[in-house]
């Protein structure tokens, strides 16, 4: 009998030690990736780095600041696309759930959400790149903008759903219209989940380069015209990164460690945010 | 005589084909406290959130037939006019968890954007407070959420809320069922106020409290009116053998 409940004794902690062990090497390519970048990318910035373009082929120096200038505008501009149209259909899509329209509209935004980056940054190629005959920061800001929406979408969408209708009901019961419902209760009641999806799906596109490659284009020098190519961090990363030059693989290394130090603050930020601006239903 | 606040004729309503109240005839006089039983799904709530015309917000859901607030017919008024005039209290409290007791309170002016000077608006807040018996419990508290109250004090707080709007009719929609015991006591202690300046209407599961609060009472069976009568009356000598055996206890 003792023995018996011996092994299975032992069976539930070996058991246990293995998940324990495999919870902690899921762990492992996080660390070593961002050890690895930070190894590599810490010491190259600097003031300097941050504020100056960079360096033509043979000089030393050089910053990211064109890169990380156009990043900002980029994205700035996507978001001021995806936002707004995003929040809305996510707000028909939980509001008209059962109807037959979000029912589809739901499953397109599903399958635009698998759409390859690069497909999308075809299509906006042919779509607005073409059309205004250049290559430019809007054109690169559309494409980011689509991978956008669908992010948007759904966690506008889930986060209003789980809001319980009581509350609409306490609304339109005091006489409140409708729209005044939605944009003073339900909206801001659900702020936390909402912002949350804008912030993930901001830190989802600001690595994006395919969409990039023929949209934005990329441009050596410190731009800040939506009309004209643009440079952005993970397409100066690309170009440099395969360059013979040691200078400008460092200048790569550097703006990795940047970009992923703003991908880290977005996820950080919006983990304290929803806890803080969560609301106790 | 007794002036009639809300009136039904040949009042019916239905969810898709499912004909929950059926040709309902009543009158309802100002200033009472009338409560309104039967057993589950006999339409008793369905009829109540018809007055303040919620029924229609329902998918599928319509009505038929006469429903008076005095001499307008609520089904062809605004419905936005409807709900200032007839206010509503749920049955679970639900107070705005994204604004102050402050402003829950006067949440009927803030999120209809009717701007008013402050000092009016502290007026409001307290009178409706007093009203509602809450406003020793929060005076100290006003800038703390609504959802930080005790469950009964929510739904004083709800009810502080409709009153601020001053309405005509009262409903009550089961505004005890989520709360304990001694929240309940506060909330039927305060029926008996509130009558004095409105018109309430109480849906309830509870037949003692339809006998300790209101005046009159309705009974409704499968969705019929069976009877509507003096609450002592009804609940000493039924004239229907339903409300009989209802109140007997021989189904609920």
């Amino acid at each position: 009998m003792d023995a018996r409940i011996k092994i299975r004794n032992t069976k539930s902690i070996l058991f246990k030690s293995v998940i324990i062990f495999l919870a902690f090497v899921i762990t492992l390519p996080l660390i070593v990736v961002l050890l690895y970048i930070i190894k590599m990318g810490v010491t190259q910035v600097n003031w300097h780095f941050l504020t100056k373009i960079p360096a033509p082929v043979g000089e030393t120096g050089g910053g990211i600041s064109n890169a990380l200038l156009g990043s900002l505008i980029i994205v700035a501009v996507a978001s001021v696309i995806a936002v707004p149209i995003g929040i809305l259909a996510g707000i028909y899509l939980s509001e008209n759930s059962r109807t037959r329209l979000a029912y589809y509209s739901g499953l397109c935004v599903d399958i635009l959400q698998g759409v390859p980056s690069i497909v999308v940054g075809m299509v906006i190629y042919f779509w607005v790149v073409k059309p205004l005959g250049t290559f430019s920061a809007l054109s690169g800001s559309v494409a980011l903008a689509i991978m956008m929406l669908p992010i948007v979408i759904r966690s506008t969408e889930q986060t209003l759903l789980l809001l319980p209708d009581s509350l609409k009901e306490a609304a339109l019961s005091l006489g409140v219209p409708y729209h005044r419902v939605i944009l003073k209760v339900i909206v801001p009641c659900g702020f936390a989940g909402i912002l949350s999806g804008i912030m993930l799906s901001i830190a989802r596109i600001i690595g994006e380069t395919a969409p990039l490659l023929f949209t934005a284009f990329g441009n050596p020098y410190l731009s800040t015209s939506l009309t004209k190519p643009i440079e952005t961090l993970p397409h100066l990363i690309f170009n440099y990164a395969t360059s013979p030059y040691e200078d400008w693989v460092n200048l790569a290394w550097g703006a990795s460690f940047i970009l992923l130090m703003f991908v880290l603050f977005l996820n950080i930020t919006t983990k304290l945010l929803t806890r803080k601006w969560n609301i106790q239903l | 005589m007794e002036h009639t606040v809300v009136s039904a004729s040949n009042f019916n309503a239905w969810f898709g084909d499912n004909h929950v109240v059926k040709d309902v005839n009543i009158k309802i006089e100002k200033n009472q406290c009338v409560a309104v039983m039967g057993p589950s799904g006999c339409g008793k709530t369905t009829f109540l959130r018809c007055i303040n015309r919620m029924h229609e917000l329902i998918p599928g859901a319509t009505a038929k037939g006469s429903l008076k607030l005095y001499d307008d017919e609520i089904y062809t008024m605004n419905p936005i006019y409807v709900r200032y005039k007839i206010g509503m209290v749920f049955q679970r409290p639900n107070p705005f968890p994204n604004l102050s007791i402050y402003d829950n309170v006067i949440a009927g002016y803030k999120l209809n954007g009717l701007s008013m000077p402050k000092a009016d608006l502290d007026r409001i807040v307290e009178k409706s407070l007093t009203s509602a018996a809450l406003w020793n419990e929060v005076k100290d508290a006003m800038h703390k959420k609504g959802t930080f109250l005790s469950g009964g004090q929510q739904q004083r707080l709800c009810i502080a809320r409709a009153i601020a709007m001053e309405p005509e009719v009262i409903l009550f929609d089961e505004p005890t069922s989520a709360l304990d015991p001694i929240s309940t006591a506060s909330v039927e202690q305060l029926f008996h106020e509130l009558k004095e300046n409105y018109t309430l209407i109480i849906v309830t599961h509870n037949m003692q409290q339809a006998a300790r609060v209101s005046d009159k009472t309705a009974f409704f069976y499968m969705g019929e009116l069976v009877e509507f009568d003096e609450t002592k009356q009804m609940f000493t000598a039924p004239t229907d053998t339903r409300t009989q055996n209802y109140i007997t206890g021989r189904f609920s």
